[in-house]
């Protein structure tokens, strides 16, 4: 590569070029591979739960080497397995899908699809992934602490997780997972303000927004919805600190009475809590769906060789959904015993965000007619992703809908249904994401036999797992049961998680292929070339891996769209948005 | 840039700030509107609590709203010197940025000194976090965690000012530092403003 | 493309899976998966969940058939057929979709599910309802009646001990005849029950499966509900919202009876 015309230079030392790096690239990379480190973590967790649901009372005796109080004599104690469900929820739902897509995906991808050399803030970058690390160590840490990791469900719901006498993981391992999540909130809005601050200021010429990927479109979307909705959770969890430790009662009414004390508290009320948690709480399975969408449908036009269908009409969507998923946050509450006539209003609300959500599923599955479609594994997730869509939000369907909520509000309904959609949908996207984005950031080829393969141990044991849920939910099953056996009701159920779990461990299993096909690729891998997809966006116009400063002494000019695929008149199929309309018919 | 740029469609193109604006000074804006939004939060709890406590204490009781008053002066004056020094660095006045930066810093230490005072006062008559002698106790969380995290950002704010003027000194302060630690310190300004009606006054 | 082959037997896998799916989905929730029904506007909470079924059910299959449709068909041409949908074609696709949308989301709600819901949460109960009191604890169901006089005794937490879980003040005279229990609760067949919910130190969530019944027990507040059951027999009665490492356990128990039956218990209560 030529000198560059800005003078940013390639740091030297090892140190500053890959661990304390303010090169959007590596940051991203970072991000993605602690992702997959808590994705190994948050997985684990959710095969010692699954071994407790199946098998309930089994001896583990190696456990208790590991954890000598949650697993005494190798027997999972009730609590251990409330601290599982709570670090298995936040550590998936916070630091494993939130990095991944985020962090990991928003930071490689923003300055490349829309032709900026970095960042707007790149050492605010790097400050932000390195707060996030501690963020991961602290979680994790919180399992040898005093009493246990929190146990109150990734809700954390006062009393619960506000009077230390409640459950055991309420004592220091609720204040360090407030002390992690504060974390990870700081590092999340540094993060958002670089993001959108580039996306606004820092385009190339000629990349008006409406000719941004919408991959660019939803984290950008999403990012702004983390912004207006993450302060109101920073408040929530400082004055939960308060509660718990200094003496305020914020979240405790007066008359609590634990263990044969009665508490001092006075004048505050749960119901506080619930309403901030869940202002973020909504919000945020949103501002991890978007991204996931987005890659999808930025994919799509790639494997049918045609534009995406409906370009303006998603990104209206998507609006739509931001605005809507911040006044709907009430659909978790209605049986909290918030008022009725309130209750009415947040099932119309929420249901009216299955609108917007509808239009974009209809043009991801209409973006394949006419199509000529390759299936190389991306495109295998990409179709798992839209059927993740349609199944789970049809589950909330169910959920949206007050009166049918009140059965199935907090059994294993809505488990499957988020499963489905926060894990199913946003893991399916960044595993796409990672087969299909794997050439531009090591300039080598994943094997792409060993994708299908896990594409294949994935999606269907995926689907069958969280599928099964939602019946044992209509059946009436609740959820954050450490065992099943005490209920006659549920006698019905207690086979069949057994084969549930066998399923999990499939699926579990089948993830170490991604692993071994990630860290073996990037340095076994076939040798990529510079567009292996063929692909119109920015980032294949520049060599792969991209120098520092990603592009050489000019940064591209852009004239199209970037789904300018099999353009009537044009040499190939493929378009890339750098070539001027001189050479191929603009045809949007 | 001229204003009326920013109307213009071809700014949203690329290759140019669509507000005619830094980067910088963009990302300072929407970190007001975040940081902004953890008060609006704040106050939103505050509202809820505030709403659902029959026994709220009556406060020209328990506060002495004159001093309240001087310190609100106080803090908006130092805003006034915070202008002045903006509008000095942009012209390029070194000397007079550090004069009125160095005012400005000492006004927002006035303000917290009276701040400390008003709250030693206070908890000697038997407020605390978890306590409050006039009526609902917790108008006495309210009170400490909301002025406590307004006092935080205005010592924040005393801090980068007071690098401002250093770097100034050393001639190092860009136009563009100085205004962006202006923005800051209006913002803290205007949030107390927040407080003071819905606090004190309402 | 040298892969076509290889694509076309993908797609026609992948089809193949996506119809299975499909069906599978509606072959199982074909299935009778609802417990029981055991009360009277649980009805009402059928008829919406079984009209989501159906409708989200269409919708399933159909979204299914057609994507399956698509992979089959498309995975196997080499060169586009068409390439840009018409604005007007968009357009008109988005409003379909949120039409039927609307009619099975919204419609649903505010045809089937507001007066459910209206009838549950935003009505008094009866004046003729047999009022039972619910006081949640780590990890059980204190059960109390008011007793002949119908009037429940005062409460107060600075009198709750251990032989006095509900904290019942003893001068109060109305208390005198209040019976209470423990995880058991006895209700009169077709009679209307109302629950004055409470909890005395986390929330639980007082969840009747088979009566359609669920209700947080918020600390600090006494939440009302009500309902009529309308068969004899037991039921159970779970916990439904995190409540520490008993949540599992905290099973209770409602008895339907006939009208003599309960008499003949309150009797043996008071004499006993
Ligand atoms: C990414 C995450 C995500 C997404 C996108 C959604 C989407 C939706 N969710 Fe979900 N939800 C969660 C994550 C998510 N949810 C989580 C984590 C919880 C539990 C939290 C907890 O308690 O722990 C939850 C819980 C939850 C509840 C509370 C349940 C309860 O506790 O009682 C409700 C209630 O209204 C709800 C509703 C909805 C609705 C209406 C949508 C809608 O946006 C869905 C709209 C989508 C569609 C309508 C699909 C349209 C698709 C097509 C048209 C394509 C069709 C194609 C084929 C069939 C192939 N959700
Ligand atoms: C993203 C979210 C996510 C994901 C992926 C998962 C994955 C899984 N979860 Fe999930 N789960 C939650 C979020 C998630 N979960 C939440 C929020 C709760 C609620 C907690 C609460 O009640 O408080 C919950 C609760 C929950 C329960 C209910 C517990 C109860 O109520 O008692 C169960 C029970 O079986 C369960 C099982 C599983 C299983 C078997 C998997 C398997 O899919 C796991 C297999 C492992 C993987 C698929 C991970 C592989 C990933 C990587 C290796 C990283 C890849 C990285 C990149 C691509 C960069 N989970
Ligand atoms: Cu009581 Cu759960
Ligand atoms: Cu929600």
């Amino acid at each position: 590569m030529a000198e560059l015309a800005n003078p940013v230079h390639q740091p030297s030392s090892f140190l500053r070029r890959y661990i304390f790096s303010q090169d959007h690239k590596v940051i991203g990379i970072q991000y993605l591979i602690t992702a997959m480190f808590m994705g190994i973590v948050g997985g684990l967790l959710a095969m010692l739960m699954r071994i407790q649901l199946a098998w309930p009372g089994q001896n583990m005796p190696l456990l208790s080497k590991l954890f000598p109080d949650g697993m005494a004599g190798g027997v999972m104690k009730p609590e251990f397995y409330l601290s599982l469900i709570t670090m298995h929820g936040t550590i998936m739902i916070f630091f494993v899908v939130s990095l991944a897509l985020v962090g990991g995906f928003g930071n490689f991808l923003i300055p490349l699809q829309i032709g900026a050399r970095d960042m707007a803030f790149p050492f605010l970058n790097m400050l932000s992934f390195w707060t996030i690390v501690p963020g991961c160590l602290i979680m994790m840490g919180s399992f040898f602490v005093e009493g246990g990791a929190a146990a109150s469900g990734w809700t954390a719901y006062p009393p619960l997780s506000a009077v230390r006498s409640a459950v055991p993981g309420s004592n220091w391992g609720q204040t360090w997972w407030i002390v992690g999540m504060a974390l990870f909130i700081i590092s999340f809005t540094m993060g958002g303000l670089n993001f959108v601050t580039t996306i606004l200021d820092q385009r190339t010429k000629g990349m008006s927004m409406m000719r941004m990927p919408l991959v660019v479109w939803a984290l950008f979307i999403a990012s702004v919805i983390g912004l207006l909705t993450f302060p109101a959770l920073l408040a929530a969890a400082i004055l939960l600190l308060f509660d718990r430790h200094f003496g305020t009662s914020f979240y405790l009414p007066s008359g609590l009475y634990f263990g044969n004390h009665l508490l001092p508290n006075k004048g505050g009320t749960p119901l506080l809590w619930q309403h901030l948690f869940w202002f973020l709480g909504h919000p945020e399975v949103y501002v991890l769906i978007l991204p996931a969408l987005g890659i999808t449908l930025d994919l799509l036009p790639v494997f049918t060789r045609k534009p995406v269908f409906g370009y303006r009409m998603t990104i209206y969507c998507l609006y739509a959904i931001a605005i809507l998923s911040m006044i709907v946050w009430g659909h978790h509450m209605y049986v909290s015993g918030m008022s009725p006539y309130v209750g009415e209003f947040f099932a119309i609300g929420t249901l009216s965000i299955t609108l917007p959500s509808t239009i974009i599923g209809v043009n991801m599955i209409a973006s394949l007619w006419g199509g000529s479609l390759r299936f190389p594994a991306p495109m295998l997730f990409v179709i798992g992703v839209i059927v993740f869509f349609g199944t789970g939000g049809f589950g909330g369907l169910f959920l949206g809908n007050a009166t049918s909520d009140i059965q199935l509000h907090d059994t294993y309904f809505v488990v499957g249904h988020f499963h489905l959609m926060i894990g199913g949908i946003t893991l399916l996207a960044a595993f796409a994401a990672v087969y299909y984005w794997f050439p531009k950031m090591f300039g080598r080829m994943m094997s792409d036999r060993l994708a299908k393969l896990h594409f294949w141990l994935t999606f269907p044991t995926f689907y069958a797992l969280f599928l099964v849920m939602h019946y044992q939910g209509l059946a009436g099953m609740p959820r954050r049961y450490y065992a099943f056996d005490k209920y006659e009701f549920l006698s019905g159920m207690v086979k069949s998680q057994v084969h549930i779990s066998l399923v999990a461990f499939v699926l579990g299993a089948a993830q170490f292929i991604f692993l071994f096909n990630f860290f073996w690729s990037i340095f076994r891998g076939a040798k990529a070339e510079p567009n292996p997809w063929n692909a119109a966006t920015l980032e294949w116009t520049t060599a792969s891996p991209p120098p520092h400063g990603n592009w050489g002494e000019e940064l591209p000019e852009v004239h199209r769209w970037p789904y300018d695929y099999s353009v009537p008149g044009a040499a190939s199929d493929c378009t890339p948005q750098t070539v001027p309309p001189g050479i191929a018919p603009v045809a949007m | 840039m001229e204003i009326t740029a920013a109307a213009q469609p071809a700014n949203w193109d690329g290759g140019v700030s669509p507000f005619g604006i830094g980067w910088s000074k963009l990302m300072m804006w929407l970190f007001i509107v975040s940081d902004g939004l953890v008060f609006a939060g704040f106050l939103a709890i505050y509202g809820f609590i505030r709403l659902a406590s029959p026994d709220w204490p009556d406060r020209s009781r328990m506060f002495h709203l004159d001093f309240i008053a001087l310190m609100t002066f106080t803090l908006i004056s130092s805003s006034a010197t915070m202008a002045t020094a903006v509008a000095a660095a942009r012209e390029g006045n070194r000397k007079t940025v550090l004069r009125f930066l160095l005012l400005t810093v000492l006004g927002g230490c006035a303000f917290l000194g009276m701040q400390a005072y008003e709250w030693t006062g206070l908890i000697r008559e038997g407020a605390g976090l978890g306590s409050n002698p006039w009526g609902a106790p917790l108008f006495g969380a309210c009170f400490f965690v909301l002025t406590g995290f307004h006092g935080s950002h205005v010592l924040s704010g005393v801090i980068v000012l007071a690098m401002t003027a250093v770097r100034s000194r050393m001639g190092m302060a860009r136009a563009e530092g100085v205004e962006l630690a202006g923005l800051y310190w209006h913002f803290v300004d205007l949030v107390w403003v927040f407080i003071f009606t819905l606090f004190y006054l309402i | 493309m040298e892969n076509r082959a290889s694509y076309r037997v993908a797609g026609k896998c992948l089809a193949i899976t996506v119809w299975l799916i499909g069906l599978g989905v509606i072959a199982s929730g074909s299935r009778r998966w609802l417990p029981s029904l055991a009360s009277e506007h649980g009805a009402g909470i059928d008829v919406m969940i079984r009209f989501t079924m159906a409708a989200a059910g269409a919708m399933i299959l159909t979204g299914h058939m057609v994507l399956g449709f698509f992979l089959w068909r498309f995975g196997s041409q080499n060169k586009i057929s068409f390439r840009l949908a018409s604005h007007r074609m968009e357009r008109a696709w988005s409003v379909a979709a949120v039409l039927v949308m609307a009619v099975v989301a919204e419609g649903g709600v505010l045809v089937l599910g507001m007066p459910v819901w209206a009838k549950v949460f935003a009505s008094a109960a009866p004046s003729s309802a047999l009022t039972v009191e619910v006081t949640t604890e780590q990890f059980a169901w204190n059960v109390r009646y008011a007793g002949p006089d119908g009037k429940f005794g005062r409460t107060s937490p600075q009198l709750i001990s251990l032989d006095n879980p509900l904290g019942v003040d003893p001068k109060d005279d109305s208390a005198k005849d209040d019976i209470v229990d423990l995880n058991i609760i006895h209700v009169v067949v077709n009679r209307p029950v109302k629950v004055r919910l409470r909890s005395k130190d986390v929330i639980h969530s007082f969840f009747l499966p088979n009566l359609r019944v669920k209700q947080d027990s918020m600390p600090g507040m006494t939440i009302d509900l009500w309902f009529v059951p309308n068969k004899t027999g037991t039921f159970e009665l779970a916990c439904a919202e995190l409540c520490g490492f008993g949540h599992y356990e905290m099973r209770g128990i409602l008895i339907v009876m006939t009208p003599e039956d309960f008499e003949k218990w309150l009797l043996e209560k008071k004499n006993g």
